[in-house]
């Protein structure tokens, strides 16, 4: 057993390092997507890494030419997330690219992986209905044959980010008598199609980030359809599964908690460092403990995958344990910044009055808006169930 | 040991459930709590009228002669339509504030006023390095012939762009945090040298930074006893919290309620989803949290004319509890709901907004469980 990386590791992670500091956007260091003011600020960084070749380095040749190990990922992933750099937006790049790369024609390959990859063309992914949440499968939305069209009919919501997108990839019921994991195909739609509207929902914290896209008689060539026709749930099964590096979020943890330290040795409390005071020092070292369990567990994954030997049983735990992490670390930002966490500032509103130091700015919107993580990528009570029947054998 | 309603105290919770049904639907809140106002004069002129802001003014001073318990249910009622008027700020602090320490003449000047709707008052206590002591002062209080200049800035003073009027903690002597030398004051809000920036606040409702440059106030604005503020800030702190325990456990019912009915009728997997065991034992849980606040509203409410370390006690306690349980409920109603437990649409996110900032208001559960502790 050895826990230390190895002298090649740390040459990769100086050389990595460098170049973000070098490259990356500055001006989104620890701003919150929802405060983003423009489709650039999303794609900026992409652009930059893409322009590198180091955009993908999971994915196989010949769109991707670096040899990356599972290791030196894992450090590209801490390095970006220690230097706060955008999160790069995974419909594309993490989602759909791999689908098609995975299960697309060649003609598919070729019209599609370029502008996933240069960010030209900006994806959305329609999965989830009002009726269809955790039990996807029971999805609604149609897609009857006509010539050589689908007709598409539906419904989908929680679409983030759908008002910026081009195109997306829907889940549609094709054969309406078939089981229901076995009458879906996988569709590429262009969101310029006529029949398709785009509906925001604001969330709780205000903020829009998520959509209803709706589709009335839209018209789908076959041609875009990724897979054979009702095999589409192999896809979807493919995607869960595929790229879930990351998904533990610790790098990201650990700089948030480096945030709600310094954020909590500003805060004074009867004349003394919040970050002194022995109830909050407690609260905050069981956090890193908690994390650093997390981060050892990762690195298991990472030692077995570097092994060839697959993710192994205990990577079921990372976005669970990872989403809790991620969320408590919000509640005792909130708690660290007393009254100041109660004004409300429109996250959309740049120069609008905010009162109170600026790391106090929108710490009940960023709780509120965080509930989403132990909902979403299949809901923490869904994970479980599946470590129990999938890892436990219950 | 009787914890019933008499038939008055159920006459009043069936008339404020009433007026919240018809002026407070969710969707008529959500459309005030967004306009450029913020709030409605008129409802609160409706809080006049029915005798809701003097409920626990003496008669001779014009209000109901009600008790804590009245106060109590008007809490819980307005808990459960996330009241956005300052009627807490007015019927609660303002008039416990005059009832403790006011002068004949200041009680027979504004409580009437006060239970009649005329003067809406904010309390400017809290203050940007204060977090919650409330004796934690940098706002002054000069002498300057018979009255006083008054210099500072308090933090987000609730309800203060609906007020007129400021009940202001400010210091006439001592240290920054000494006991001694807390006076409290009554200010115009329009009076020469102060400011206001207001913004609104996560639970939807209204706040201001106010800053006082050189504010002259005679000697007739001290209430009570100078320099010996504190006891009676303490005093009406618990009183509130009382009131917000009882408002917090309105907010819960809702949340309980609502999520138990979607729980029934939303359908995954070809079953409710309230048919699942983990479900079921997570609104046990929250059906749980909610019980024992309401017992811990009704007992605070009932210690709150204890004496001073007793009433501190049971404050904290209570602070402490509904704190822990309006986390736990809000995001528990979040989760069961999904993804519509995250929408501004839906009534879920306001409530766990609401509670979350109740949570924050005269002490965080850190907080009271020091004072707790601290109090043997």
């Amino acid at each position: 057993m050895d826990i230390n990386f190895t002298p090649q590791d740390e040459a990769f992670r100086a050389e990595v390092r460098a170049f973000i500091e070098e490259n990356q956007p500055h001006h989104l260091k620890g701003v919150r997507r929802g405060e983003y003011r423009n489709k650039e600020d999303f794609l900026a960084w992409q652009r930059t890494l893409y322009k590198k070749g180091w955009l993908v380095p999971s994915w196989p040749a010949p769109y991707n030419q670096l040899k990356w190990t599972p290791t030196q990922k894992y450090i590209w992933g801490e390095e970006c997330a220690r230097a706060e750099t955008p999160m790069i937006l995974p419909f594309g790049v993490s989602m759909v690219g791999p689908v098609i790369y995975t299960f697309g024609t060649e003609e598919q390959k070729a019209k599609h992986i370029p502008g996933i990859l240069s960010g030209d063309v900006w994806w959305c992914q329609g999965y989830s209905e009002p009726g269809a949440g955790s039990d996807l499968a029971s999805l609604k939305t149609t897609a009857v044959r006509d010539g050589d069209d689908y007709i598409v009919n539906g419904q989908k919501t929680w679409t983030t980010l759908a008002q910026f997108a081009d195109w997306i990839f829907v889940l549609a019921r094709t054969d309406k008598n078939a089981k229901a994991q076995e009458g879906i195909s996988f569709l590429l739609v262009d969101m310029k199609t006529p029949g398709i509207t785009v509906k925001p929902i604001i969330t709780m914290d205000g903020g829009h980030e998520v959509n209803e896209v709706w589709f009335d008689n839209v018209r789908v060539p076959v041609a875009n359809r990724i897979h054979e026709e009702n095999k589409g749930w192999t896809c979807a099964k493919f995607l869960l599964s595929h790229e879930r590096a990351g998904i533990a979020g610790v790098a990201r943890s650990k700089r948030a908690i480096s945030r709600l330290k310094d954020m909590l040795a500003m805060e004074i409390i009867d004349g003394d460092k919040l970050i002194d005071d022995p109830d909050f020092e407690k609260k905050i070292a069981e956090l890193e403990i908690d994390l650093t369990a997390l981060e050892y567990t990762e690195l298991r994954t990472l030692a077995s995958e570097q092994a060839g030997k697959g993710p192994g049983l205990e990577s079921s735990i990372l976005k669970i344990k990872g989403t809790e992490i991620q969320q408590r670390i919000t509640e005792l930002v909130m708690e660290g910044v007393g009254y100041y966490a109660l004004p409300y500032s429109d996250p959309l509103a740049h120069n609008e009055f905010a009162p109170g130091p600026a790391y106090a700015e929108g710490a009940v919107q960023n709780y509120a808006n965080m509930r989403k993580t132990s909902i979403y990528g299949g809901s923490n009570e869904i994970q479980r169930n599946i470590i129990a029947k999938m890892v436990l054998g219950l | 040991m009787d914890f019933s309603f008499t038939e008055e105290q159920t006459l009043l919770r069936n008339s404020v459930q009433k007026f919240i049904q018809n002026a407070y639907d969710f969707e008529t809140r959500r459309k005030v709590s967004k306009s450029d106002a913020g709030w409605r004069k008129e409802i609160y002129g409706q809080f006049a009228e029915m005798g809701l802001l003097g409920v626990a003014i003496p008669e001779d001073f014009g209000g109901l002669g009600g008790s804590a318990v009245d106060t109590m249910i008007i809490a819980e009622e307005f808990g459960r339509g996330l009241v956005i008027e300052p009627w807490l700020q007015n019927a609660v602090i303002a008039a416990g504030i005059l009832k403790a320490a006011g002068s004949t003449a200041q009680k027979e000047e504004l409580l009437a006023s006060i239970a009649a709707g005329e003067s809406i008052f904010a309390f400017a206590y809290a203050e940007p390095q204060g977090r919650y002591n409330l004796a934690d002062l940098v706002t002054t209080a000069k002498k300057s012939g018979d009255g006083y200049v008054l210099n500072g800035h308090k933090a987000v003073v609730l309800g203060a762009p609906f007020a007129d009027k400021l009940i202001v903690t400010a210091r006439t002597s001592g240290g920054q945090r000494d006991a001694d030398g807390v006076t409290i004051f009554v200010v115009d809000k329009g009076a020469k040298g102060v400011s206001t920036r207001d913004y609104p606040t996560v639970d939807g409702s209204r706040a201001s930074e106010v800053t006082f440059e050189n504010v002259s106030v005679g000697a007739d604005a001290v209430i009570g006893e100078v320099g010996k503020g504190l006891a009676t800030v303490e005093l009406v702190a618990d009183q509130a919290i009382a009131a917000l325990a009882s408002e917090s456990t309105g907010a819960m019912k809702v949340l309980n309620d609502t999520t138990i009915e979607y729980a029934k009728t939303r359908k995954q997997f070809g079953t409710p989803i309230g048919k699942f065991q983990v479900l079921q034992h997570r609104m046990v849980d929250m059906f749980m949290n909610y019980e024992q606040s309401v017992s811990i509203a009704y007992m605070v409410t009932l210690k709150l004319e204890e004496e001073e370390a007793e009433r501190k006690k049971a404050a904290s306690a209570a602070k402490v509890q509904i704190g822990k349980a309006g986390r736990f409920i809000g995001q528990s109603a979040v989760q069961i709901h999904g993804g519509m437990g995250m929408t501004d649409e839906l009534n879920v996110g306001h409530y766990f907004k609401r509670l979350t900032m109740i949570d924050t208001l005269f002490g965080n559960v850190d907080h009271h469980l020091k004072r707790y502790a601290s109090l043997g």
